[in-house]
């Protein structure tokens, strides 16, 4: 019941509302009996309009008067009109209805049951409807009857543009209306219509009904939604476009003994590529794609590459799209000579078969080449070799000016390399944008709203995303950082969405250029370790409640992202490289939070202590993470029972499967409400390549 | 900043005081202040919603007779979550519930009333949560469903045709529970599904409908138990579910409307399954679900003061345990039934 006082009834009220019940329950019961035994005389029926009138929700009458309509239909052999005034009959106890309540599915059905036997008149439909929704504006059974009814009556979708431009300038604090407005807009736009083709013209006309809204009243959310999907709709490319990849364009890859070399002396660390040689080919799109394939993607180089690339979509809940692909190269049986240089070229887009989720095809035919060269010869590992524990200790951790240009022969601008394949935006789009941002000042110097600066920090961003060259790129960046650290203050309640968008912000300029990115790189030294030159990426410490920017990253071996408040890795799954990961000091709440994990296969060391595992009994990651619950996958039962033995399944199935399908070899996690000692030893069992636990060595 | 946990005392919901410390900068010091906050009356809403049942005569029990498979699902699901499951006849309710079923194998709101998709979900989720899924004919249950579905993978309510993505949630959610999600066709289900996704990341009823919080709910439900949350853009969304967190604290189900109860299970349950829950203030919806209780007679209803009812009861406690309330047992975001009648399902070999 909705809007109803609390309060108890007056008597006479009570004695009212009881003698209606009275009523109710009698038309009930004699309505059910009709219904059982099938009678459909005049009285019968009238009991259940008179049951509807008051109750338009008893879906079993609805039916009733259905079923006797069909029975009438089938036996009588009467002419046309009286047909019709049966059906017209049904309209009236419809109409009765929704009177005493319009928000009924079952009424709304009913009438639209009747339309649809086409021996009734929809010329009155309209009329009706204008009534309902001149009564309640937001009615949405009302705005999906009236799309029913525009469709039967063919009236054209300019005209129904025309009648959500009239509700709105009635008045705008309508988003049922706005809403029915970019539908409609949409389609006009998708079917290029004489006068939405090209699209600028119709945009820009759009931009000024919404601003009419948000300078009337910035707080109205009406207009809100509307207009960034105005901005998307200027922005968005339709076809998916490669945003980056590794190895990137133009580098050259070293490969040495059992290290792989990037540029001259930056060794990866005890990775899948030196244990197995296997080098990942990781392609990263601005959208989701399907359809990416030996026969889509053509790889060309001299090495002796036997069979088909197996291109794998990067996606958590095991989907056939996704915004990254990988392959691995199997250099493990292949001759590779010492000190020759092996040329790559990848190329795609050359035909189609490239889909985003939307059906746009890949079309901008690119390519991506780079040089493979090994330097000595490969060893296997020795065996039973004891792995090294990994300290993240500030001391291990060397500014690159502080480390010895021999020691290390450094070359990180090889290392990160800026793509630009991204191509260039149209100069209206960008004209648009810039004078979005000027209406979007200019509100602001009026009233100090948060729409505004939102809204401001958007467009900003979309400046910098869509200006090229890249290097001119986040020159807003400072500015919108404030913004939303504003906006914190002025909207409380939101704070940690504007604290995302905040560490998206960040990341993008942190990660935008080289120089930039390469003052957060770390030369990374253990005092164990013989071998120098490990680069980690260092983003602890910096206030990041989430990860992005991960297209510029793909190079990364060893991330450090403790002390932040992140929450999730969304999107870290693209790190095809990374051998260690720092998440220790985090609000990670589940183990489904981590995930991503499961498609890092180089992953050795983990750190997740001091997180909130275990504290929550709600996970929200439960289903972005395959599993049994969302049909996503079959719990491996029988690899749990042999590893675990009798452990309770409803315990630990999520930690099981995201640790299954990984080979740590050293694991952090105290500091986590569910790390006692019966998950402890839960995990000695089911990680069984597991060196170290919590600083410990396993024997 | 909020003390968190501040409710807690003694791990139990018992007195309730929370501290606000807000730092001011012009202040340059911390400001401290209290407010009392009401505490959850577990034991009066058991009470109402055992009286609730008891009582057939007045005019809302008779308005509400057709939907009572809907009404046995809000109540006993409530019941359980405050752990007081124990209290009912657990044959009494399954005989009712196998009386309700027809030979089509779907189940009717009440005795003598038609058989409708919505009622055999709650038909379905009941017998879950008394682990009592063995007395259905599997098959039967599902054949009725499968034969609900359209050729385009919508679904209808009933053999009249009204179509409705309520309906697909309520198809899929079903026949996951019966371990029989494969015989629908799924990529189809899901197909439909995106083609009401409107400009708001929203979903409406069909295609072209206007995004409502509680259609956004079964959207996306039925998004996320069949592993397909990555067609949902979760920013968008995300930022139109946390705006509806209004002044208040409490939670409308569409722009520009008011609060309602019921929002705090329909637009956090999205909000979580698509793990954005911390872009809106948990406190702040405790304290308004809080308010809305009726703390002398039990019940919760949809704004403060107004009348109670077992719908808004059911989805006040399901909203404070998606809120990890003390003394709340959890309940899964997609399923709407408890995490350990869930667990039990897919777990519970
Ligand atoms: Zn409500």
């Amino acid at each position: 019941m909705h809007g109803r006082p609390r309060k108890a009834p007056k008597p006479e009220d009570a004695a009212a509302l009881s003698a209606k019940a009275e009523k109710l329950r009698s038309l009930q019961s004699q309505f059910l009996a009709n219904h059982h035994y099938r009678i459909y005389t005049k009285e019968a029926l009238e009991i259940s309009a008179k049951l509807l009138e008051i109750n338009p929700e008893s879906y079993t009458a609805w039916n009733y008067r259905k079923l006797a309509v069909e029975h009438f239909l089938s036996q009588s052999h009467s002419d046309l009109d009286s047909v019709k005034s049966i059906f017209d009959e049904e309209l009236k106890v419809v109409e009765n209805a929704l009177r005493q309540n319009f928000k009924s599915y079952g009424a709304w059905h009913h009438r639209k049951w009747v339309l649809s036997k086409e021996y009734s008149s929809i010329d009155k439909e309209l009329r009706l409807l204008e009534r309902f929704q001149k009564a309640d504006p937001r009615n949405f059974h009302a705005w999906n009857y009236r799309r029913f009814v525009a469709e039967l009556l063919k009236r054209s979708d300019e005209d129904e543009l025309k009648y959500t431009e009239d509700v709105i300038g009635a008045n705008f604090s309508n988003y049922s209306a706005w809403h029915n407005r970019s539908i409609l807009l949409s389609k006009l736009l998708r079917e290029r219509r004489e006068g939405y083709c090209p699209k600028e013209k119709a945009l820009s006309e759009e931009y000024e009904h919404v601003h009419n809204a948000l300078f009337t009243d910035p707080d109205d959310q009406s207009g809100w939604f509307y207009h960034l999907w105005l901005l998307d709709q200027t922005t968005k490319t339709d076809a998916p476009v490669l945003v980056s990849s590794w190895p990137p364009c133009g580098s050259n890859i070293t490969l040495q003994g059992n290290k792989c070399l990037h540029g001259c002396g930056i060794s990866l660390l005890s990775s899948e590529l030196s244990d197995t040689r296997t080098l990942p080919i990781i392609l990263y799109f601005n959208q989701a794609v399907e359809g990416i394939s030996s026969s889509t993607v053509v790889v060309e180089s001299e090495l002796s590459i036997t069979g088909d690339f197996v291109w794998k979509p990067l996606s958590t809940n095991n989907s056939k799209t996704a915004q990254c692909w990988v392959t691995y190269l199997n250099l493990r049986n292949m001759e590779l000579h010492p000190l020759k240089t092996y040329p790559v070229e990848i190329s795609l887009g050359h035909s189609q078969g490239i889909v985003s989720s939307s059906g746009c095809h890949y079309g901008h035919p690119s390519k991506i080449a780079f040089k493979l060269c090994v330097q000595t010869a490969y060893t296997e590992p020795a065996e039973g070799q004891a792995a090294k524990r990994t300290f993240w200790r500030d001391e291990n951790f060397q500014k690159f000016e502080h480390c010895q240009e021999s020691d290390s022969n450094l070359s990180v601008d090889e290392l990160i390399t800026e793509n630009d394949l991204t191509p260039t935006t149209s100069n209206w789009c960008a004209e648009i944008i810039a004078n979005e941002i000027t209406v979007f000042r200019e509100l602001l110097s009026l009233t100090d709203c948060k729409i505004g600066k939102l809204t401001l920090a958007r467009l900003l961003t979309a400046d910098d995303l869509i200006s090229f060259p890249r290097a001119k790129s986040m020159v807003h960046a400072e500015e919108v950082l404030e913004l939303y650290t504003d906006l914190v203050k002025l909207d409380p309640t939101h704070s940690i969405y504007y604290k995302d968008e905040r560490s998206l912000t960040l990341l993008r300029q942190i990660t935008s250029t080289r120089t930039s990115l390469v003052t957060y790189c770390r030369n990374f030294r253990d005092a164990t370790e013989s071998v120098a030159g490990y680069i980690c990426l260092r983003l602890q410490n910096l206030s990041l409640s989430r990860m992005g920017s991960i297209e510029n990253l793909l190079w990364v071996q060893m991330l450090d992202l403790s002390h932040n408040e992140l929450r999730s890795i969304e999107g870290l799954e693209a790190m095809q490289l990374l051998s260690c990961l720092n998440l220790s000091q985090n609000k990670f709440g589940s183990f489904t939070a981590l995930a991503p994990l499961r498609l890092i296969k180089s992953l050795k060391v983990l750190n997740i202590s001091y997180n909130e595992i275990g504290s929550h009994s709600i996970d929200t990651r439960r289903y972005l993470c395959a599993s049994p619950l969302c049909h996503a996958e079959e719990f491996p039962w029988d690899r749990f029972k042999i590893l675990t033995g009798s452990v309770n399944v409803t315990d630990f199935w999520e930690a099981f499967l995201v640790f299954e399908s990984l080979n740590l070899t050293q694991l952090d996690i105290t500091g986590n409400t569910i790390a006692d000692e019966s998950f402890r030893s839960f995990l000695v069992k089911a990680l069984p390549a597991l060196k170290w636990l919590d600083g410990e060595e396993l024997p | 900043m909020l003390i968190k946990n501040a409710w807690l005392w003694d791990g139990k919901p018992l007195c309730i005081e929370v501290k606000y410390l807000v730092p001011d900068e012009k202040l340059s010091g911390v400001l401290l202040f209290t407010c009392k906050m009401g505490e959850l009356v577990s034991e009066k809403h058991v009470q109402y919603i055992l009286s609730v049942e008891k009582r057939k005569d007045d005019f809302e029990s008779v308005v509400m007779e057709h939907l009572r498979m809907n009404g046995a699902y809000w109540g006993l699901t409530t019941l359980d979550l405050l752990g007081k499951l124990d209290t009912v006849d657990v044959d009494e309710v399954v005989s009712w519930i196998m009386s309700c079923q027809h030979e089509s194998g779907g189940f009717a709101g009440n005795v003598g009333h038609d058989p409708h998709i919505l009622y055999t979900l709650s038909a379905v989720q009941v017998l879950a949560l008394f682990d009592k899924l063995d007395v259905v004919d599997v098959d039967k249950v599902t054949s009725y469903i499968v034969n609900l579905q359209n050729e385009d993978g919508s679904f209808a309510g009933d053999m009249w045709g009204e179509v409705d993505t309520r309906f697909s949630y309520i198809a899929i959610c079903c026949l996951s529970i019966l371990h029989r999600l494969d015989k629908i066709n799924v990529e189809k289900a899901v197909k439909y599904i995106l083609s009401c996704k409107n400009m708001d990341g929203g979903f409406g009823c069909t295609p072209g409908g206007e995004s409502h919080a509680g259609q956004i709910f079964c959207c996306v439900g039925a998004l996320a138990l069949t592993g397909s949350l990555d067609h949902v853009d979760k920013d968008l969304l995300g930022w139109w579910l946390c705006e509806r967190q209004v002044k208040s604290g409490g939670l409308n189900g569409r722009p520009e409307k008011l609060p309602d109860v019921c929002y705090s299970w329909w637009v956090l349950s999205s909000l979580i399954m698509i793990d954005r829950v911390h872009w809106i203030s948990k406190e702040k919806l405790i304290k308004y679900i809080l308010e809305c209780q009726d703390t002398e007679k039990g019940g919760i209803s949809d704004r403060p003061d107004d009348a109670v009812d077992v719908f808004h009861t059911y989805f006040g406690v399901a909203g404070l345990s998606l809120l990890e309330y003390p003394g709340v047992k959890p309940i899964d975001p997609a399923y709407a039934l408890p995490v350990e009648a869930v667990n039990r399902i897919f777990f519970g070999k």
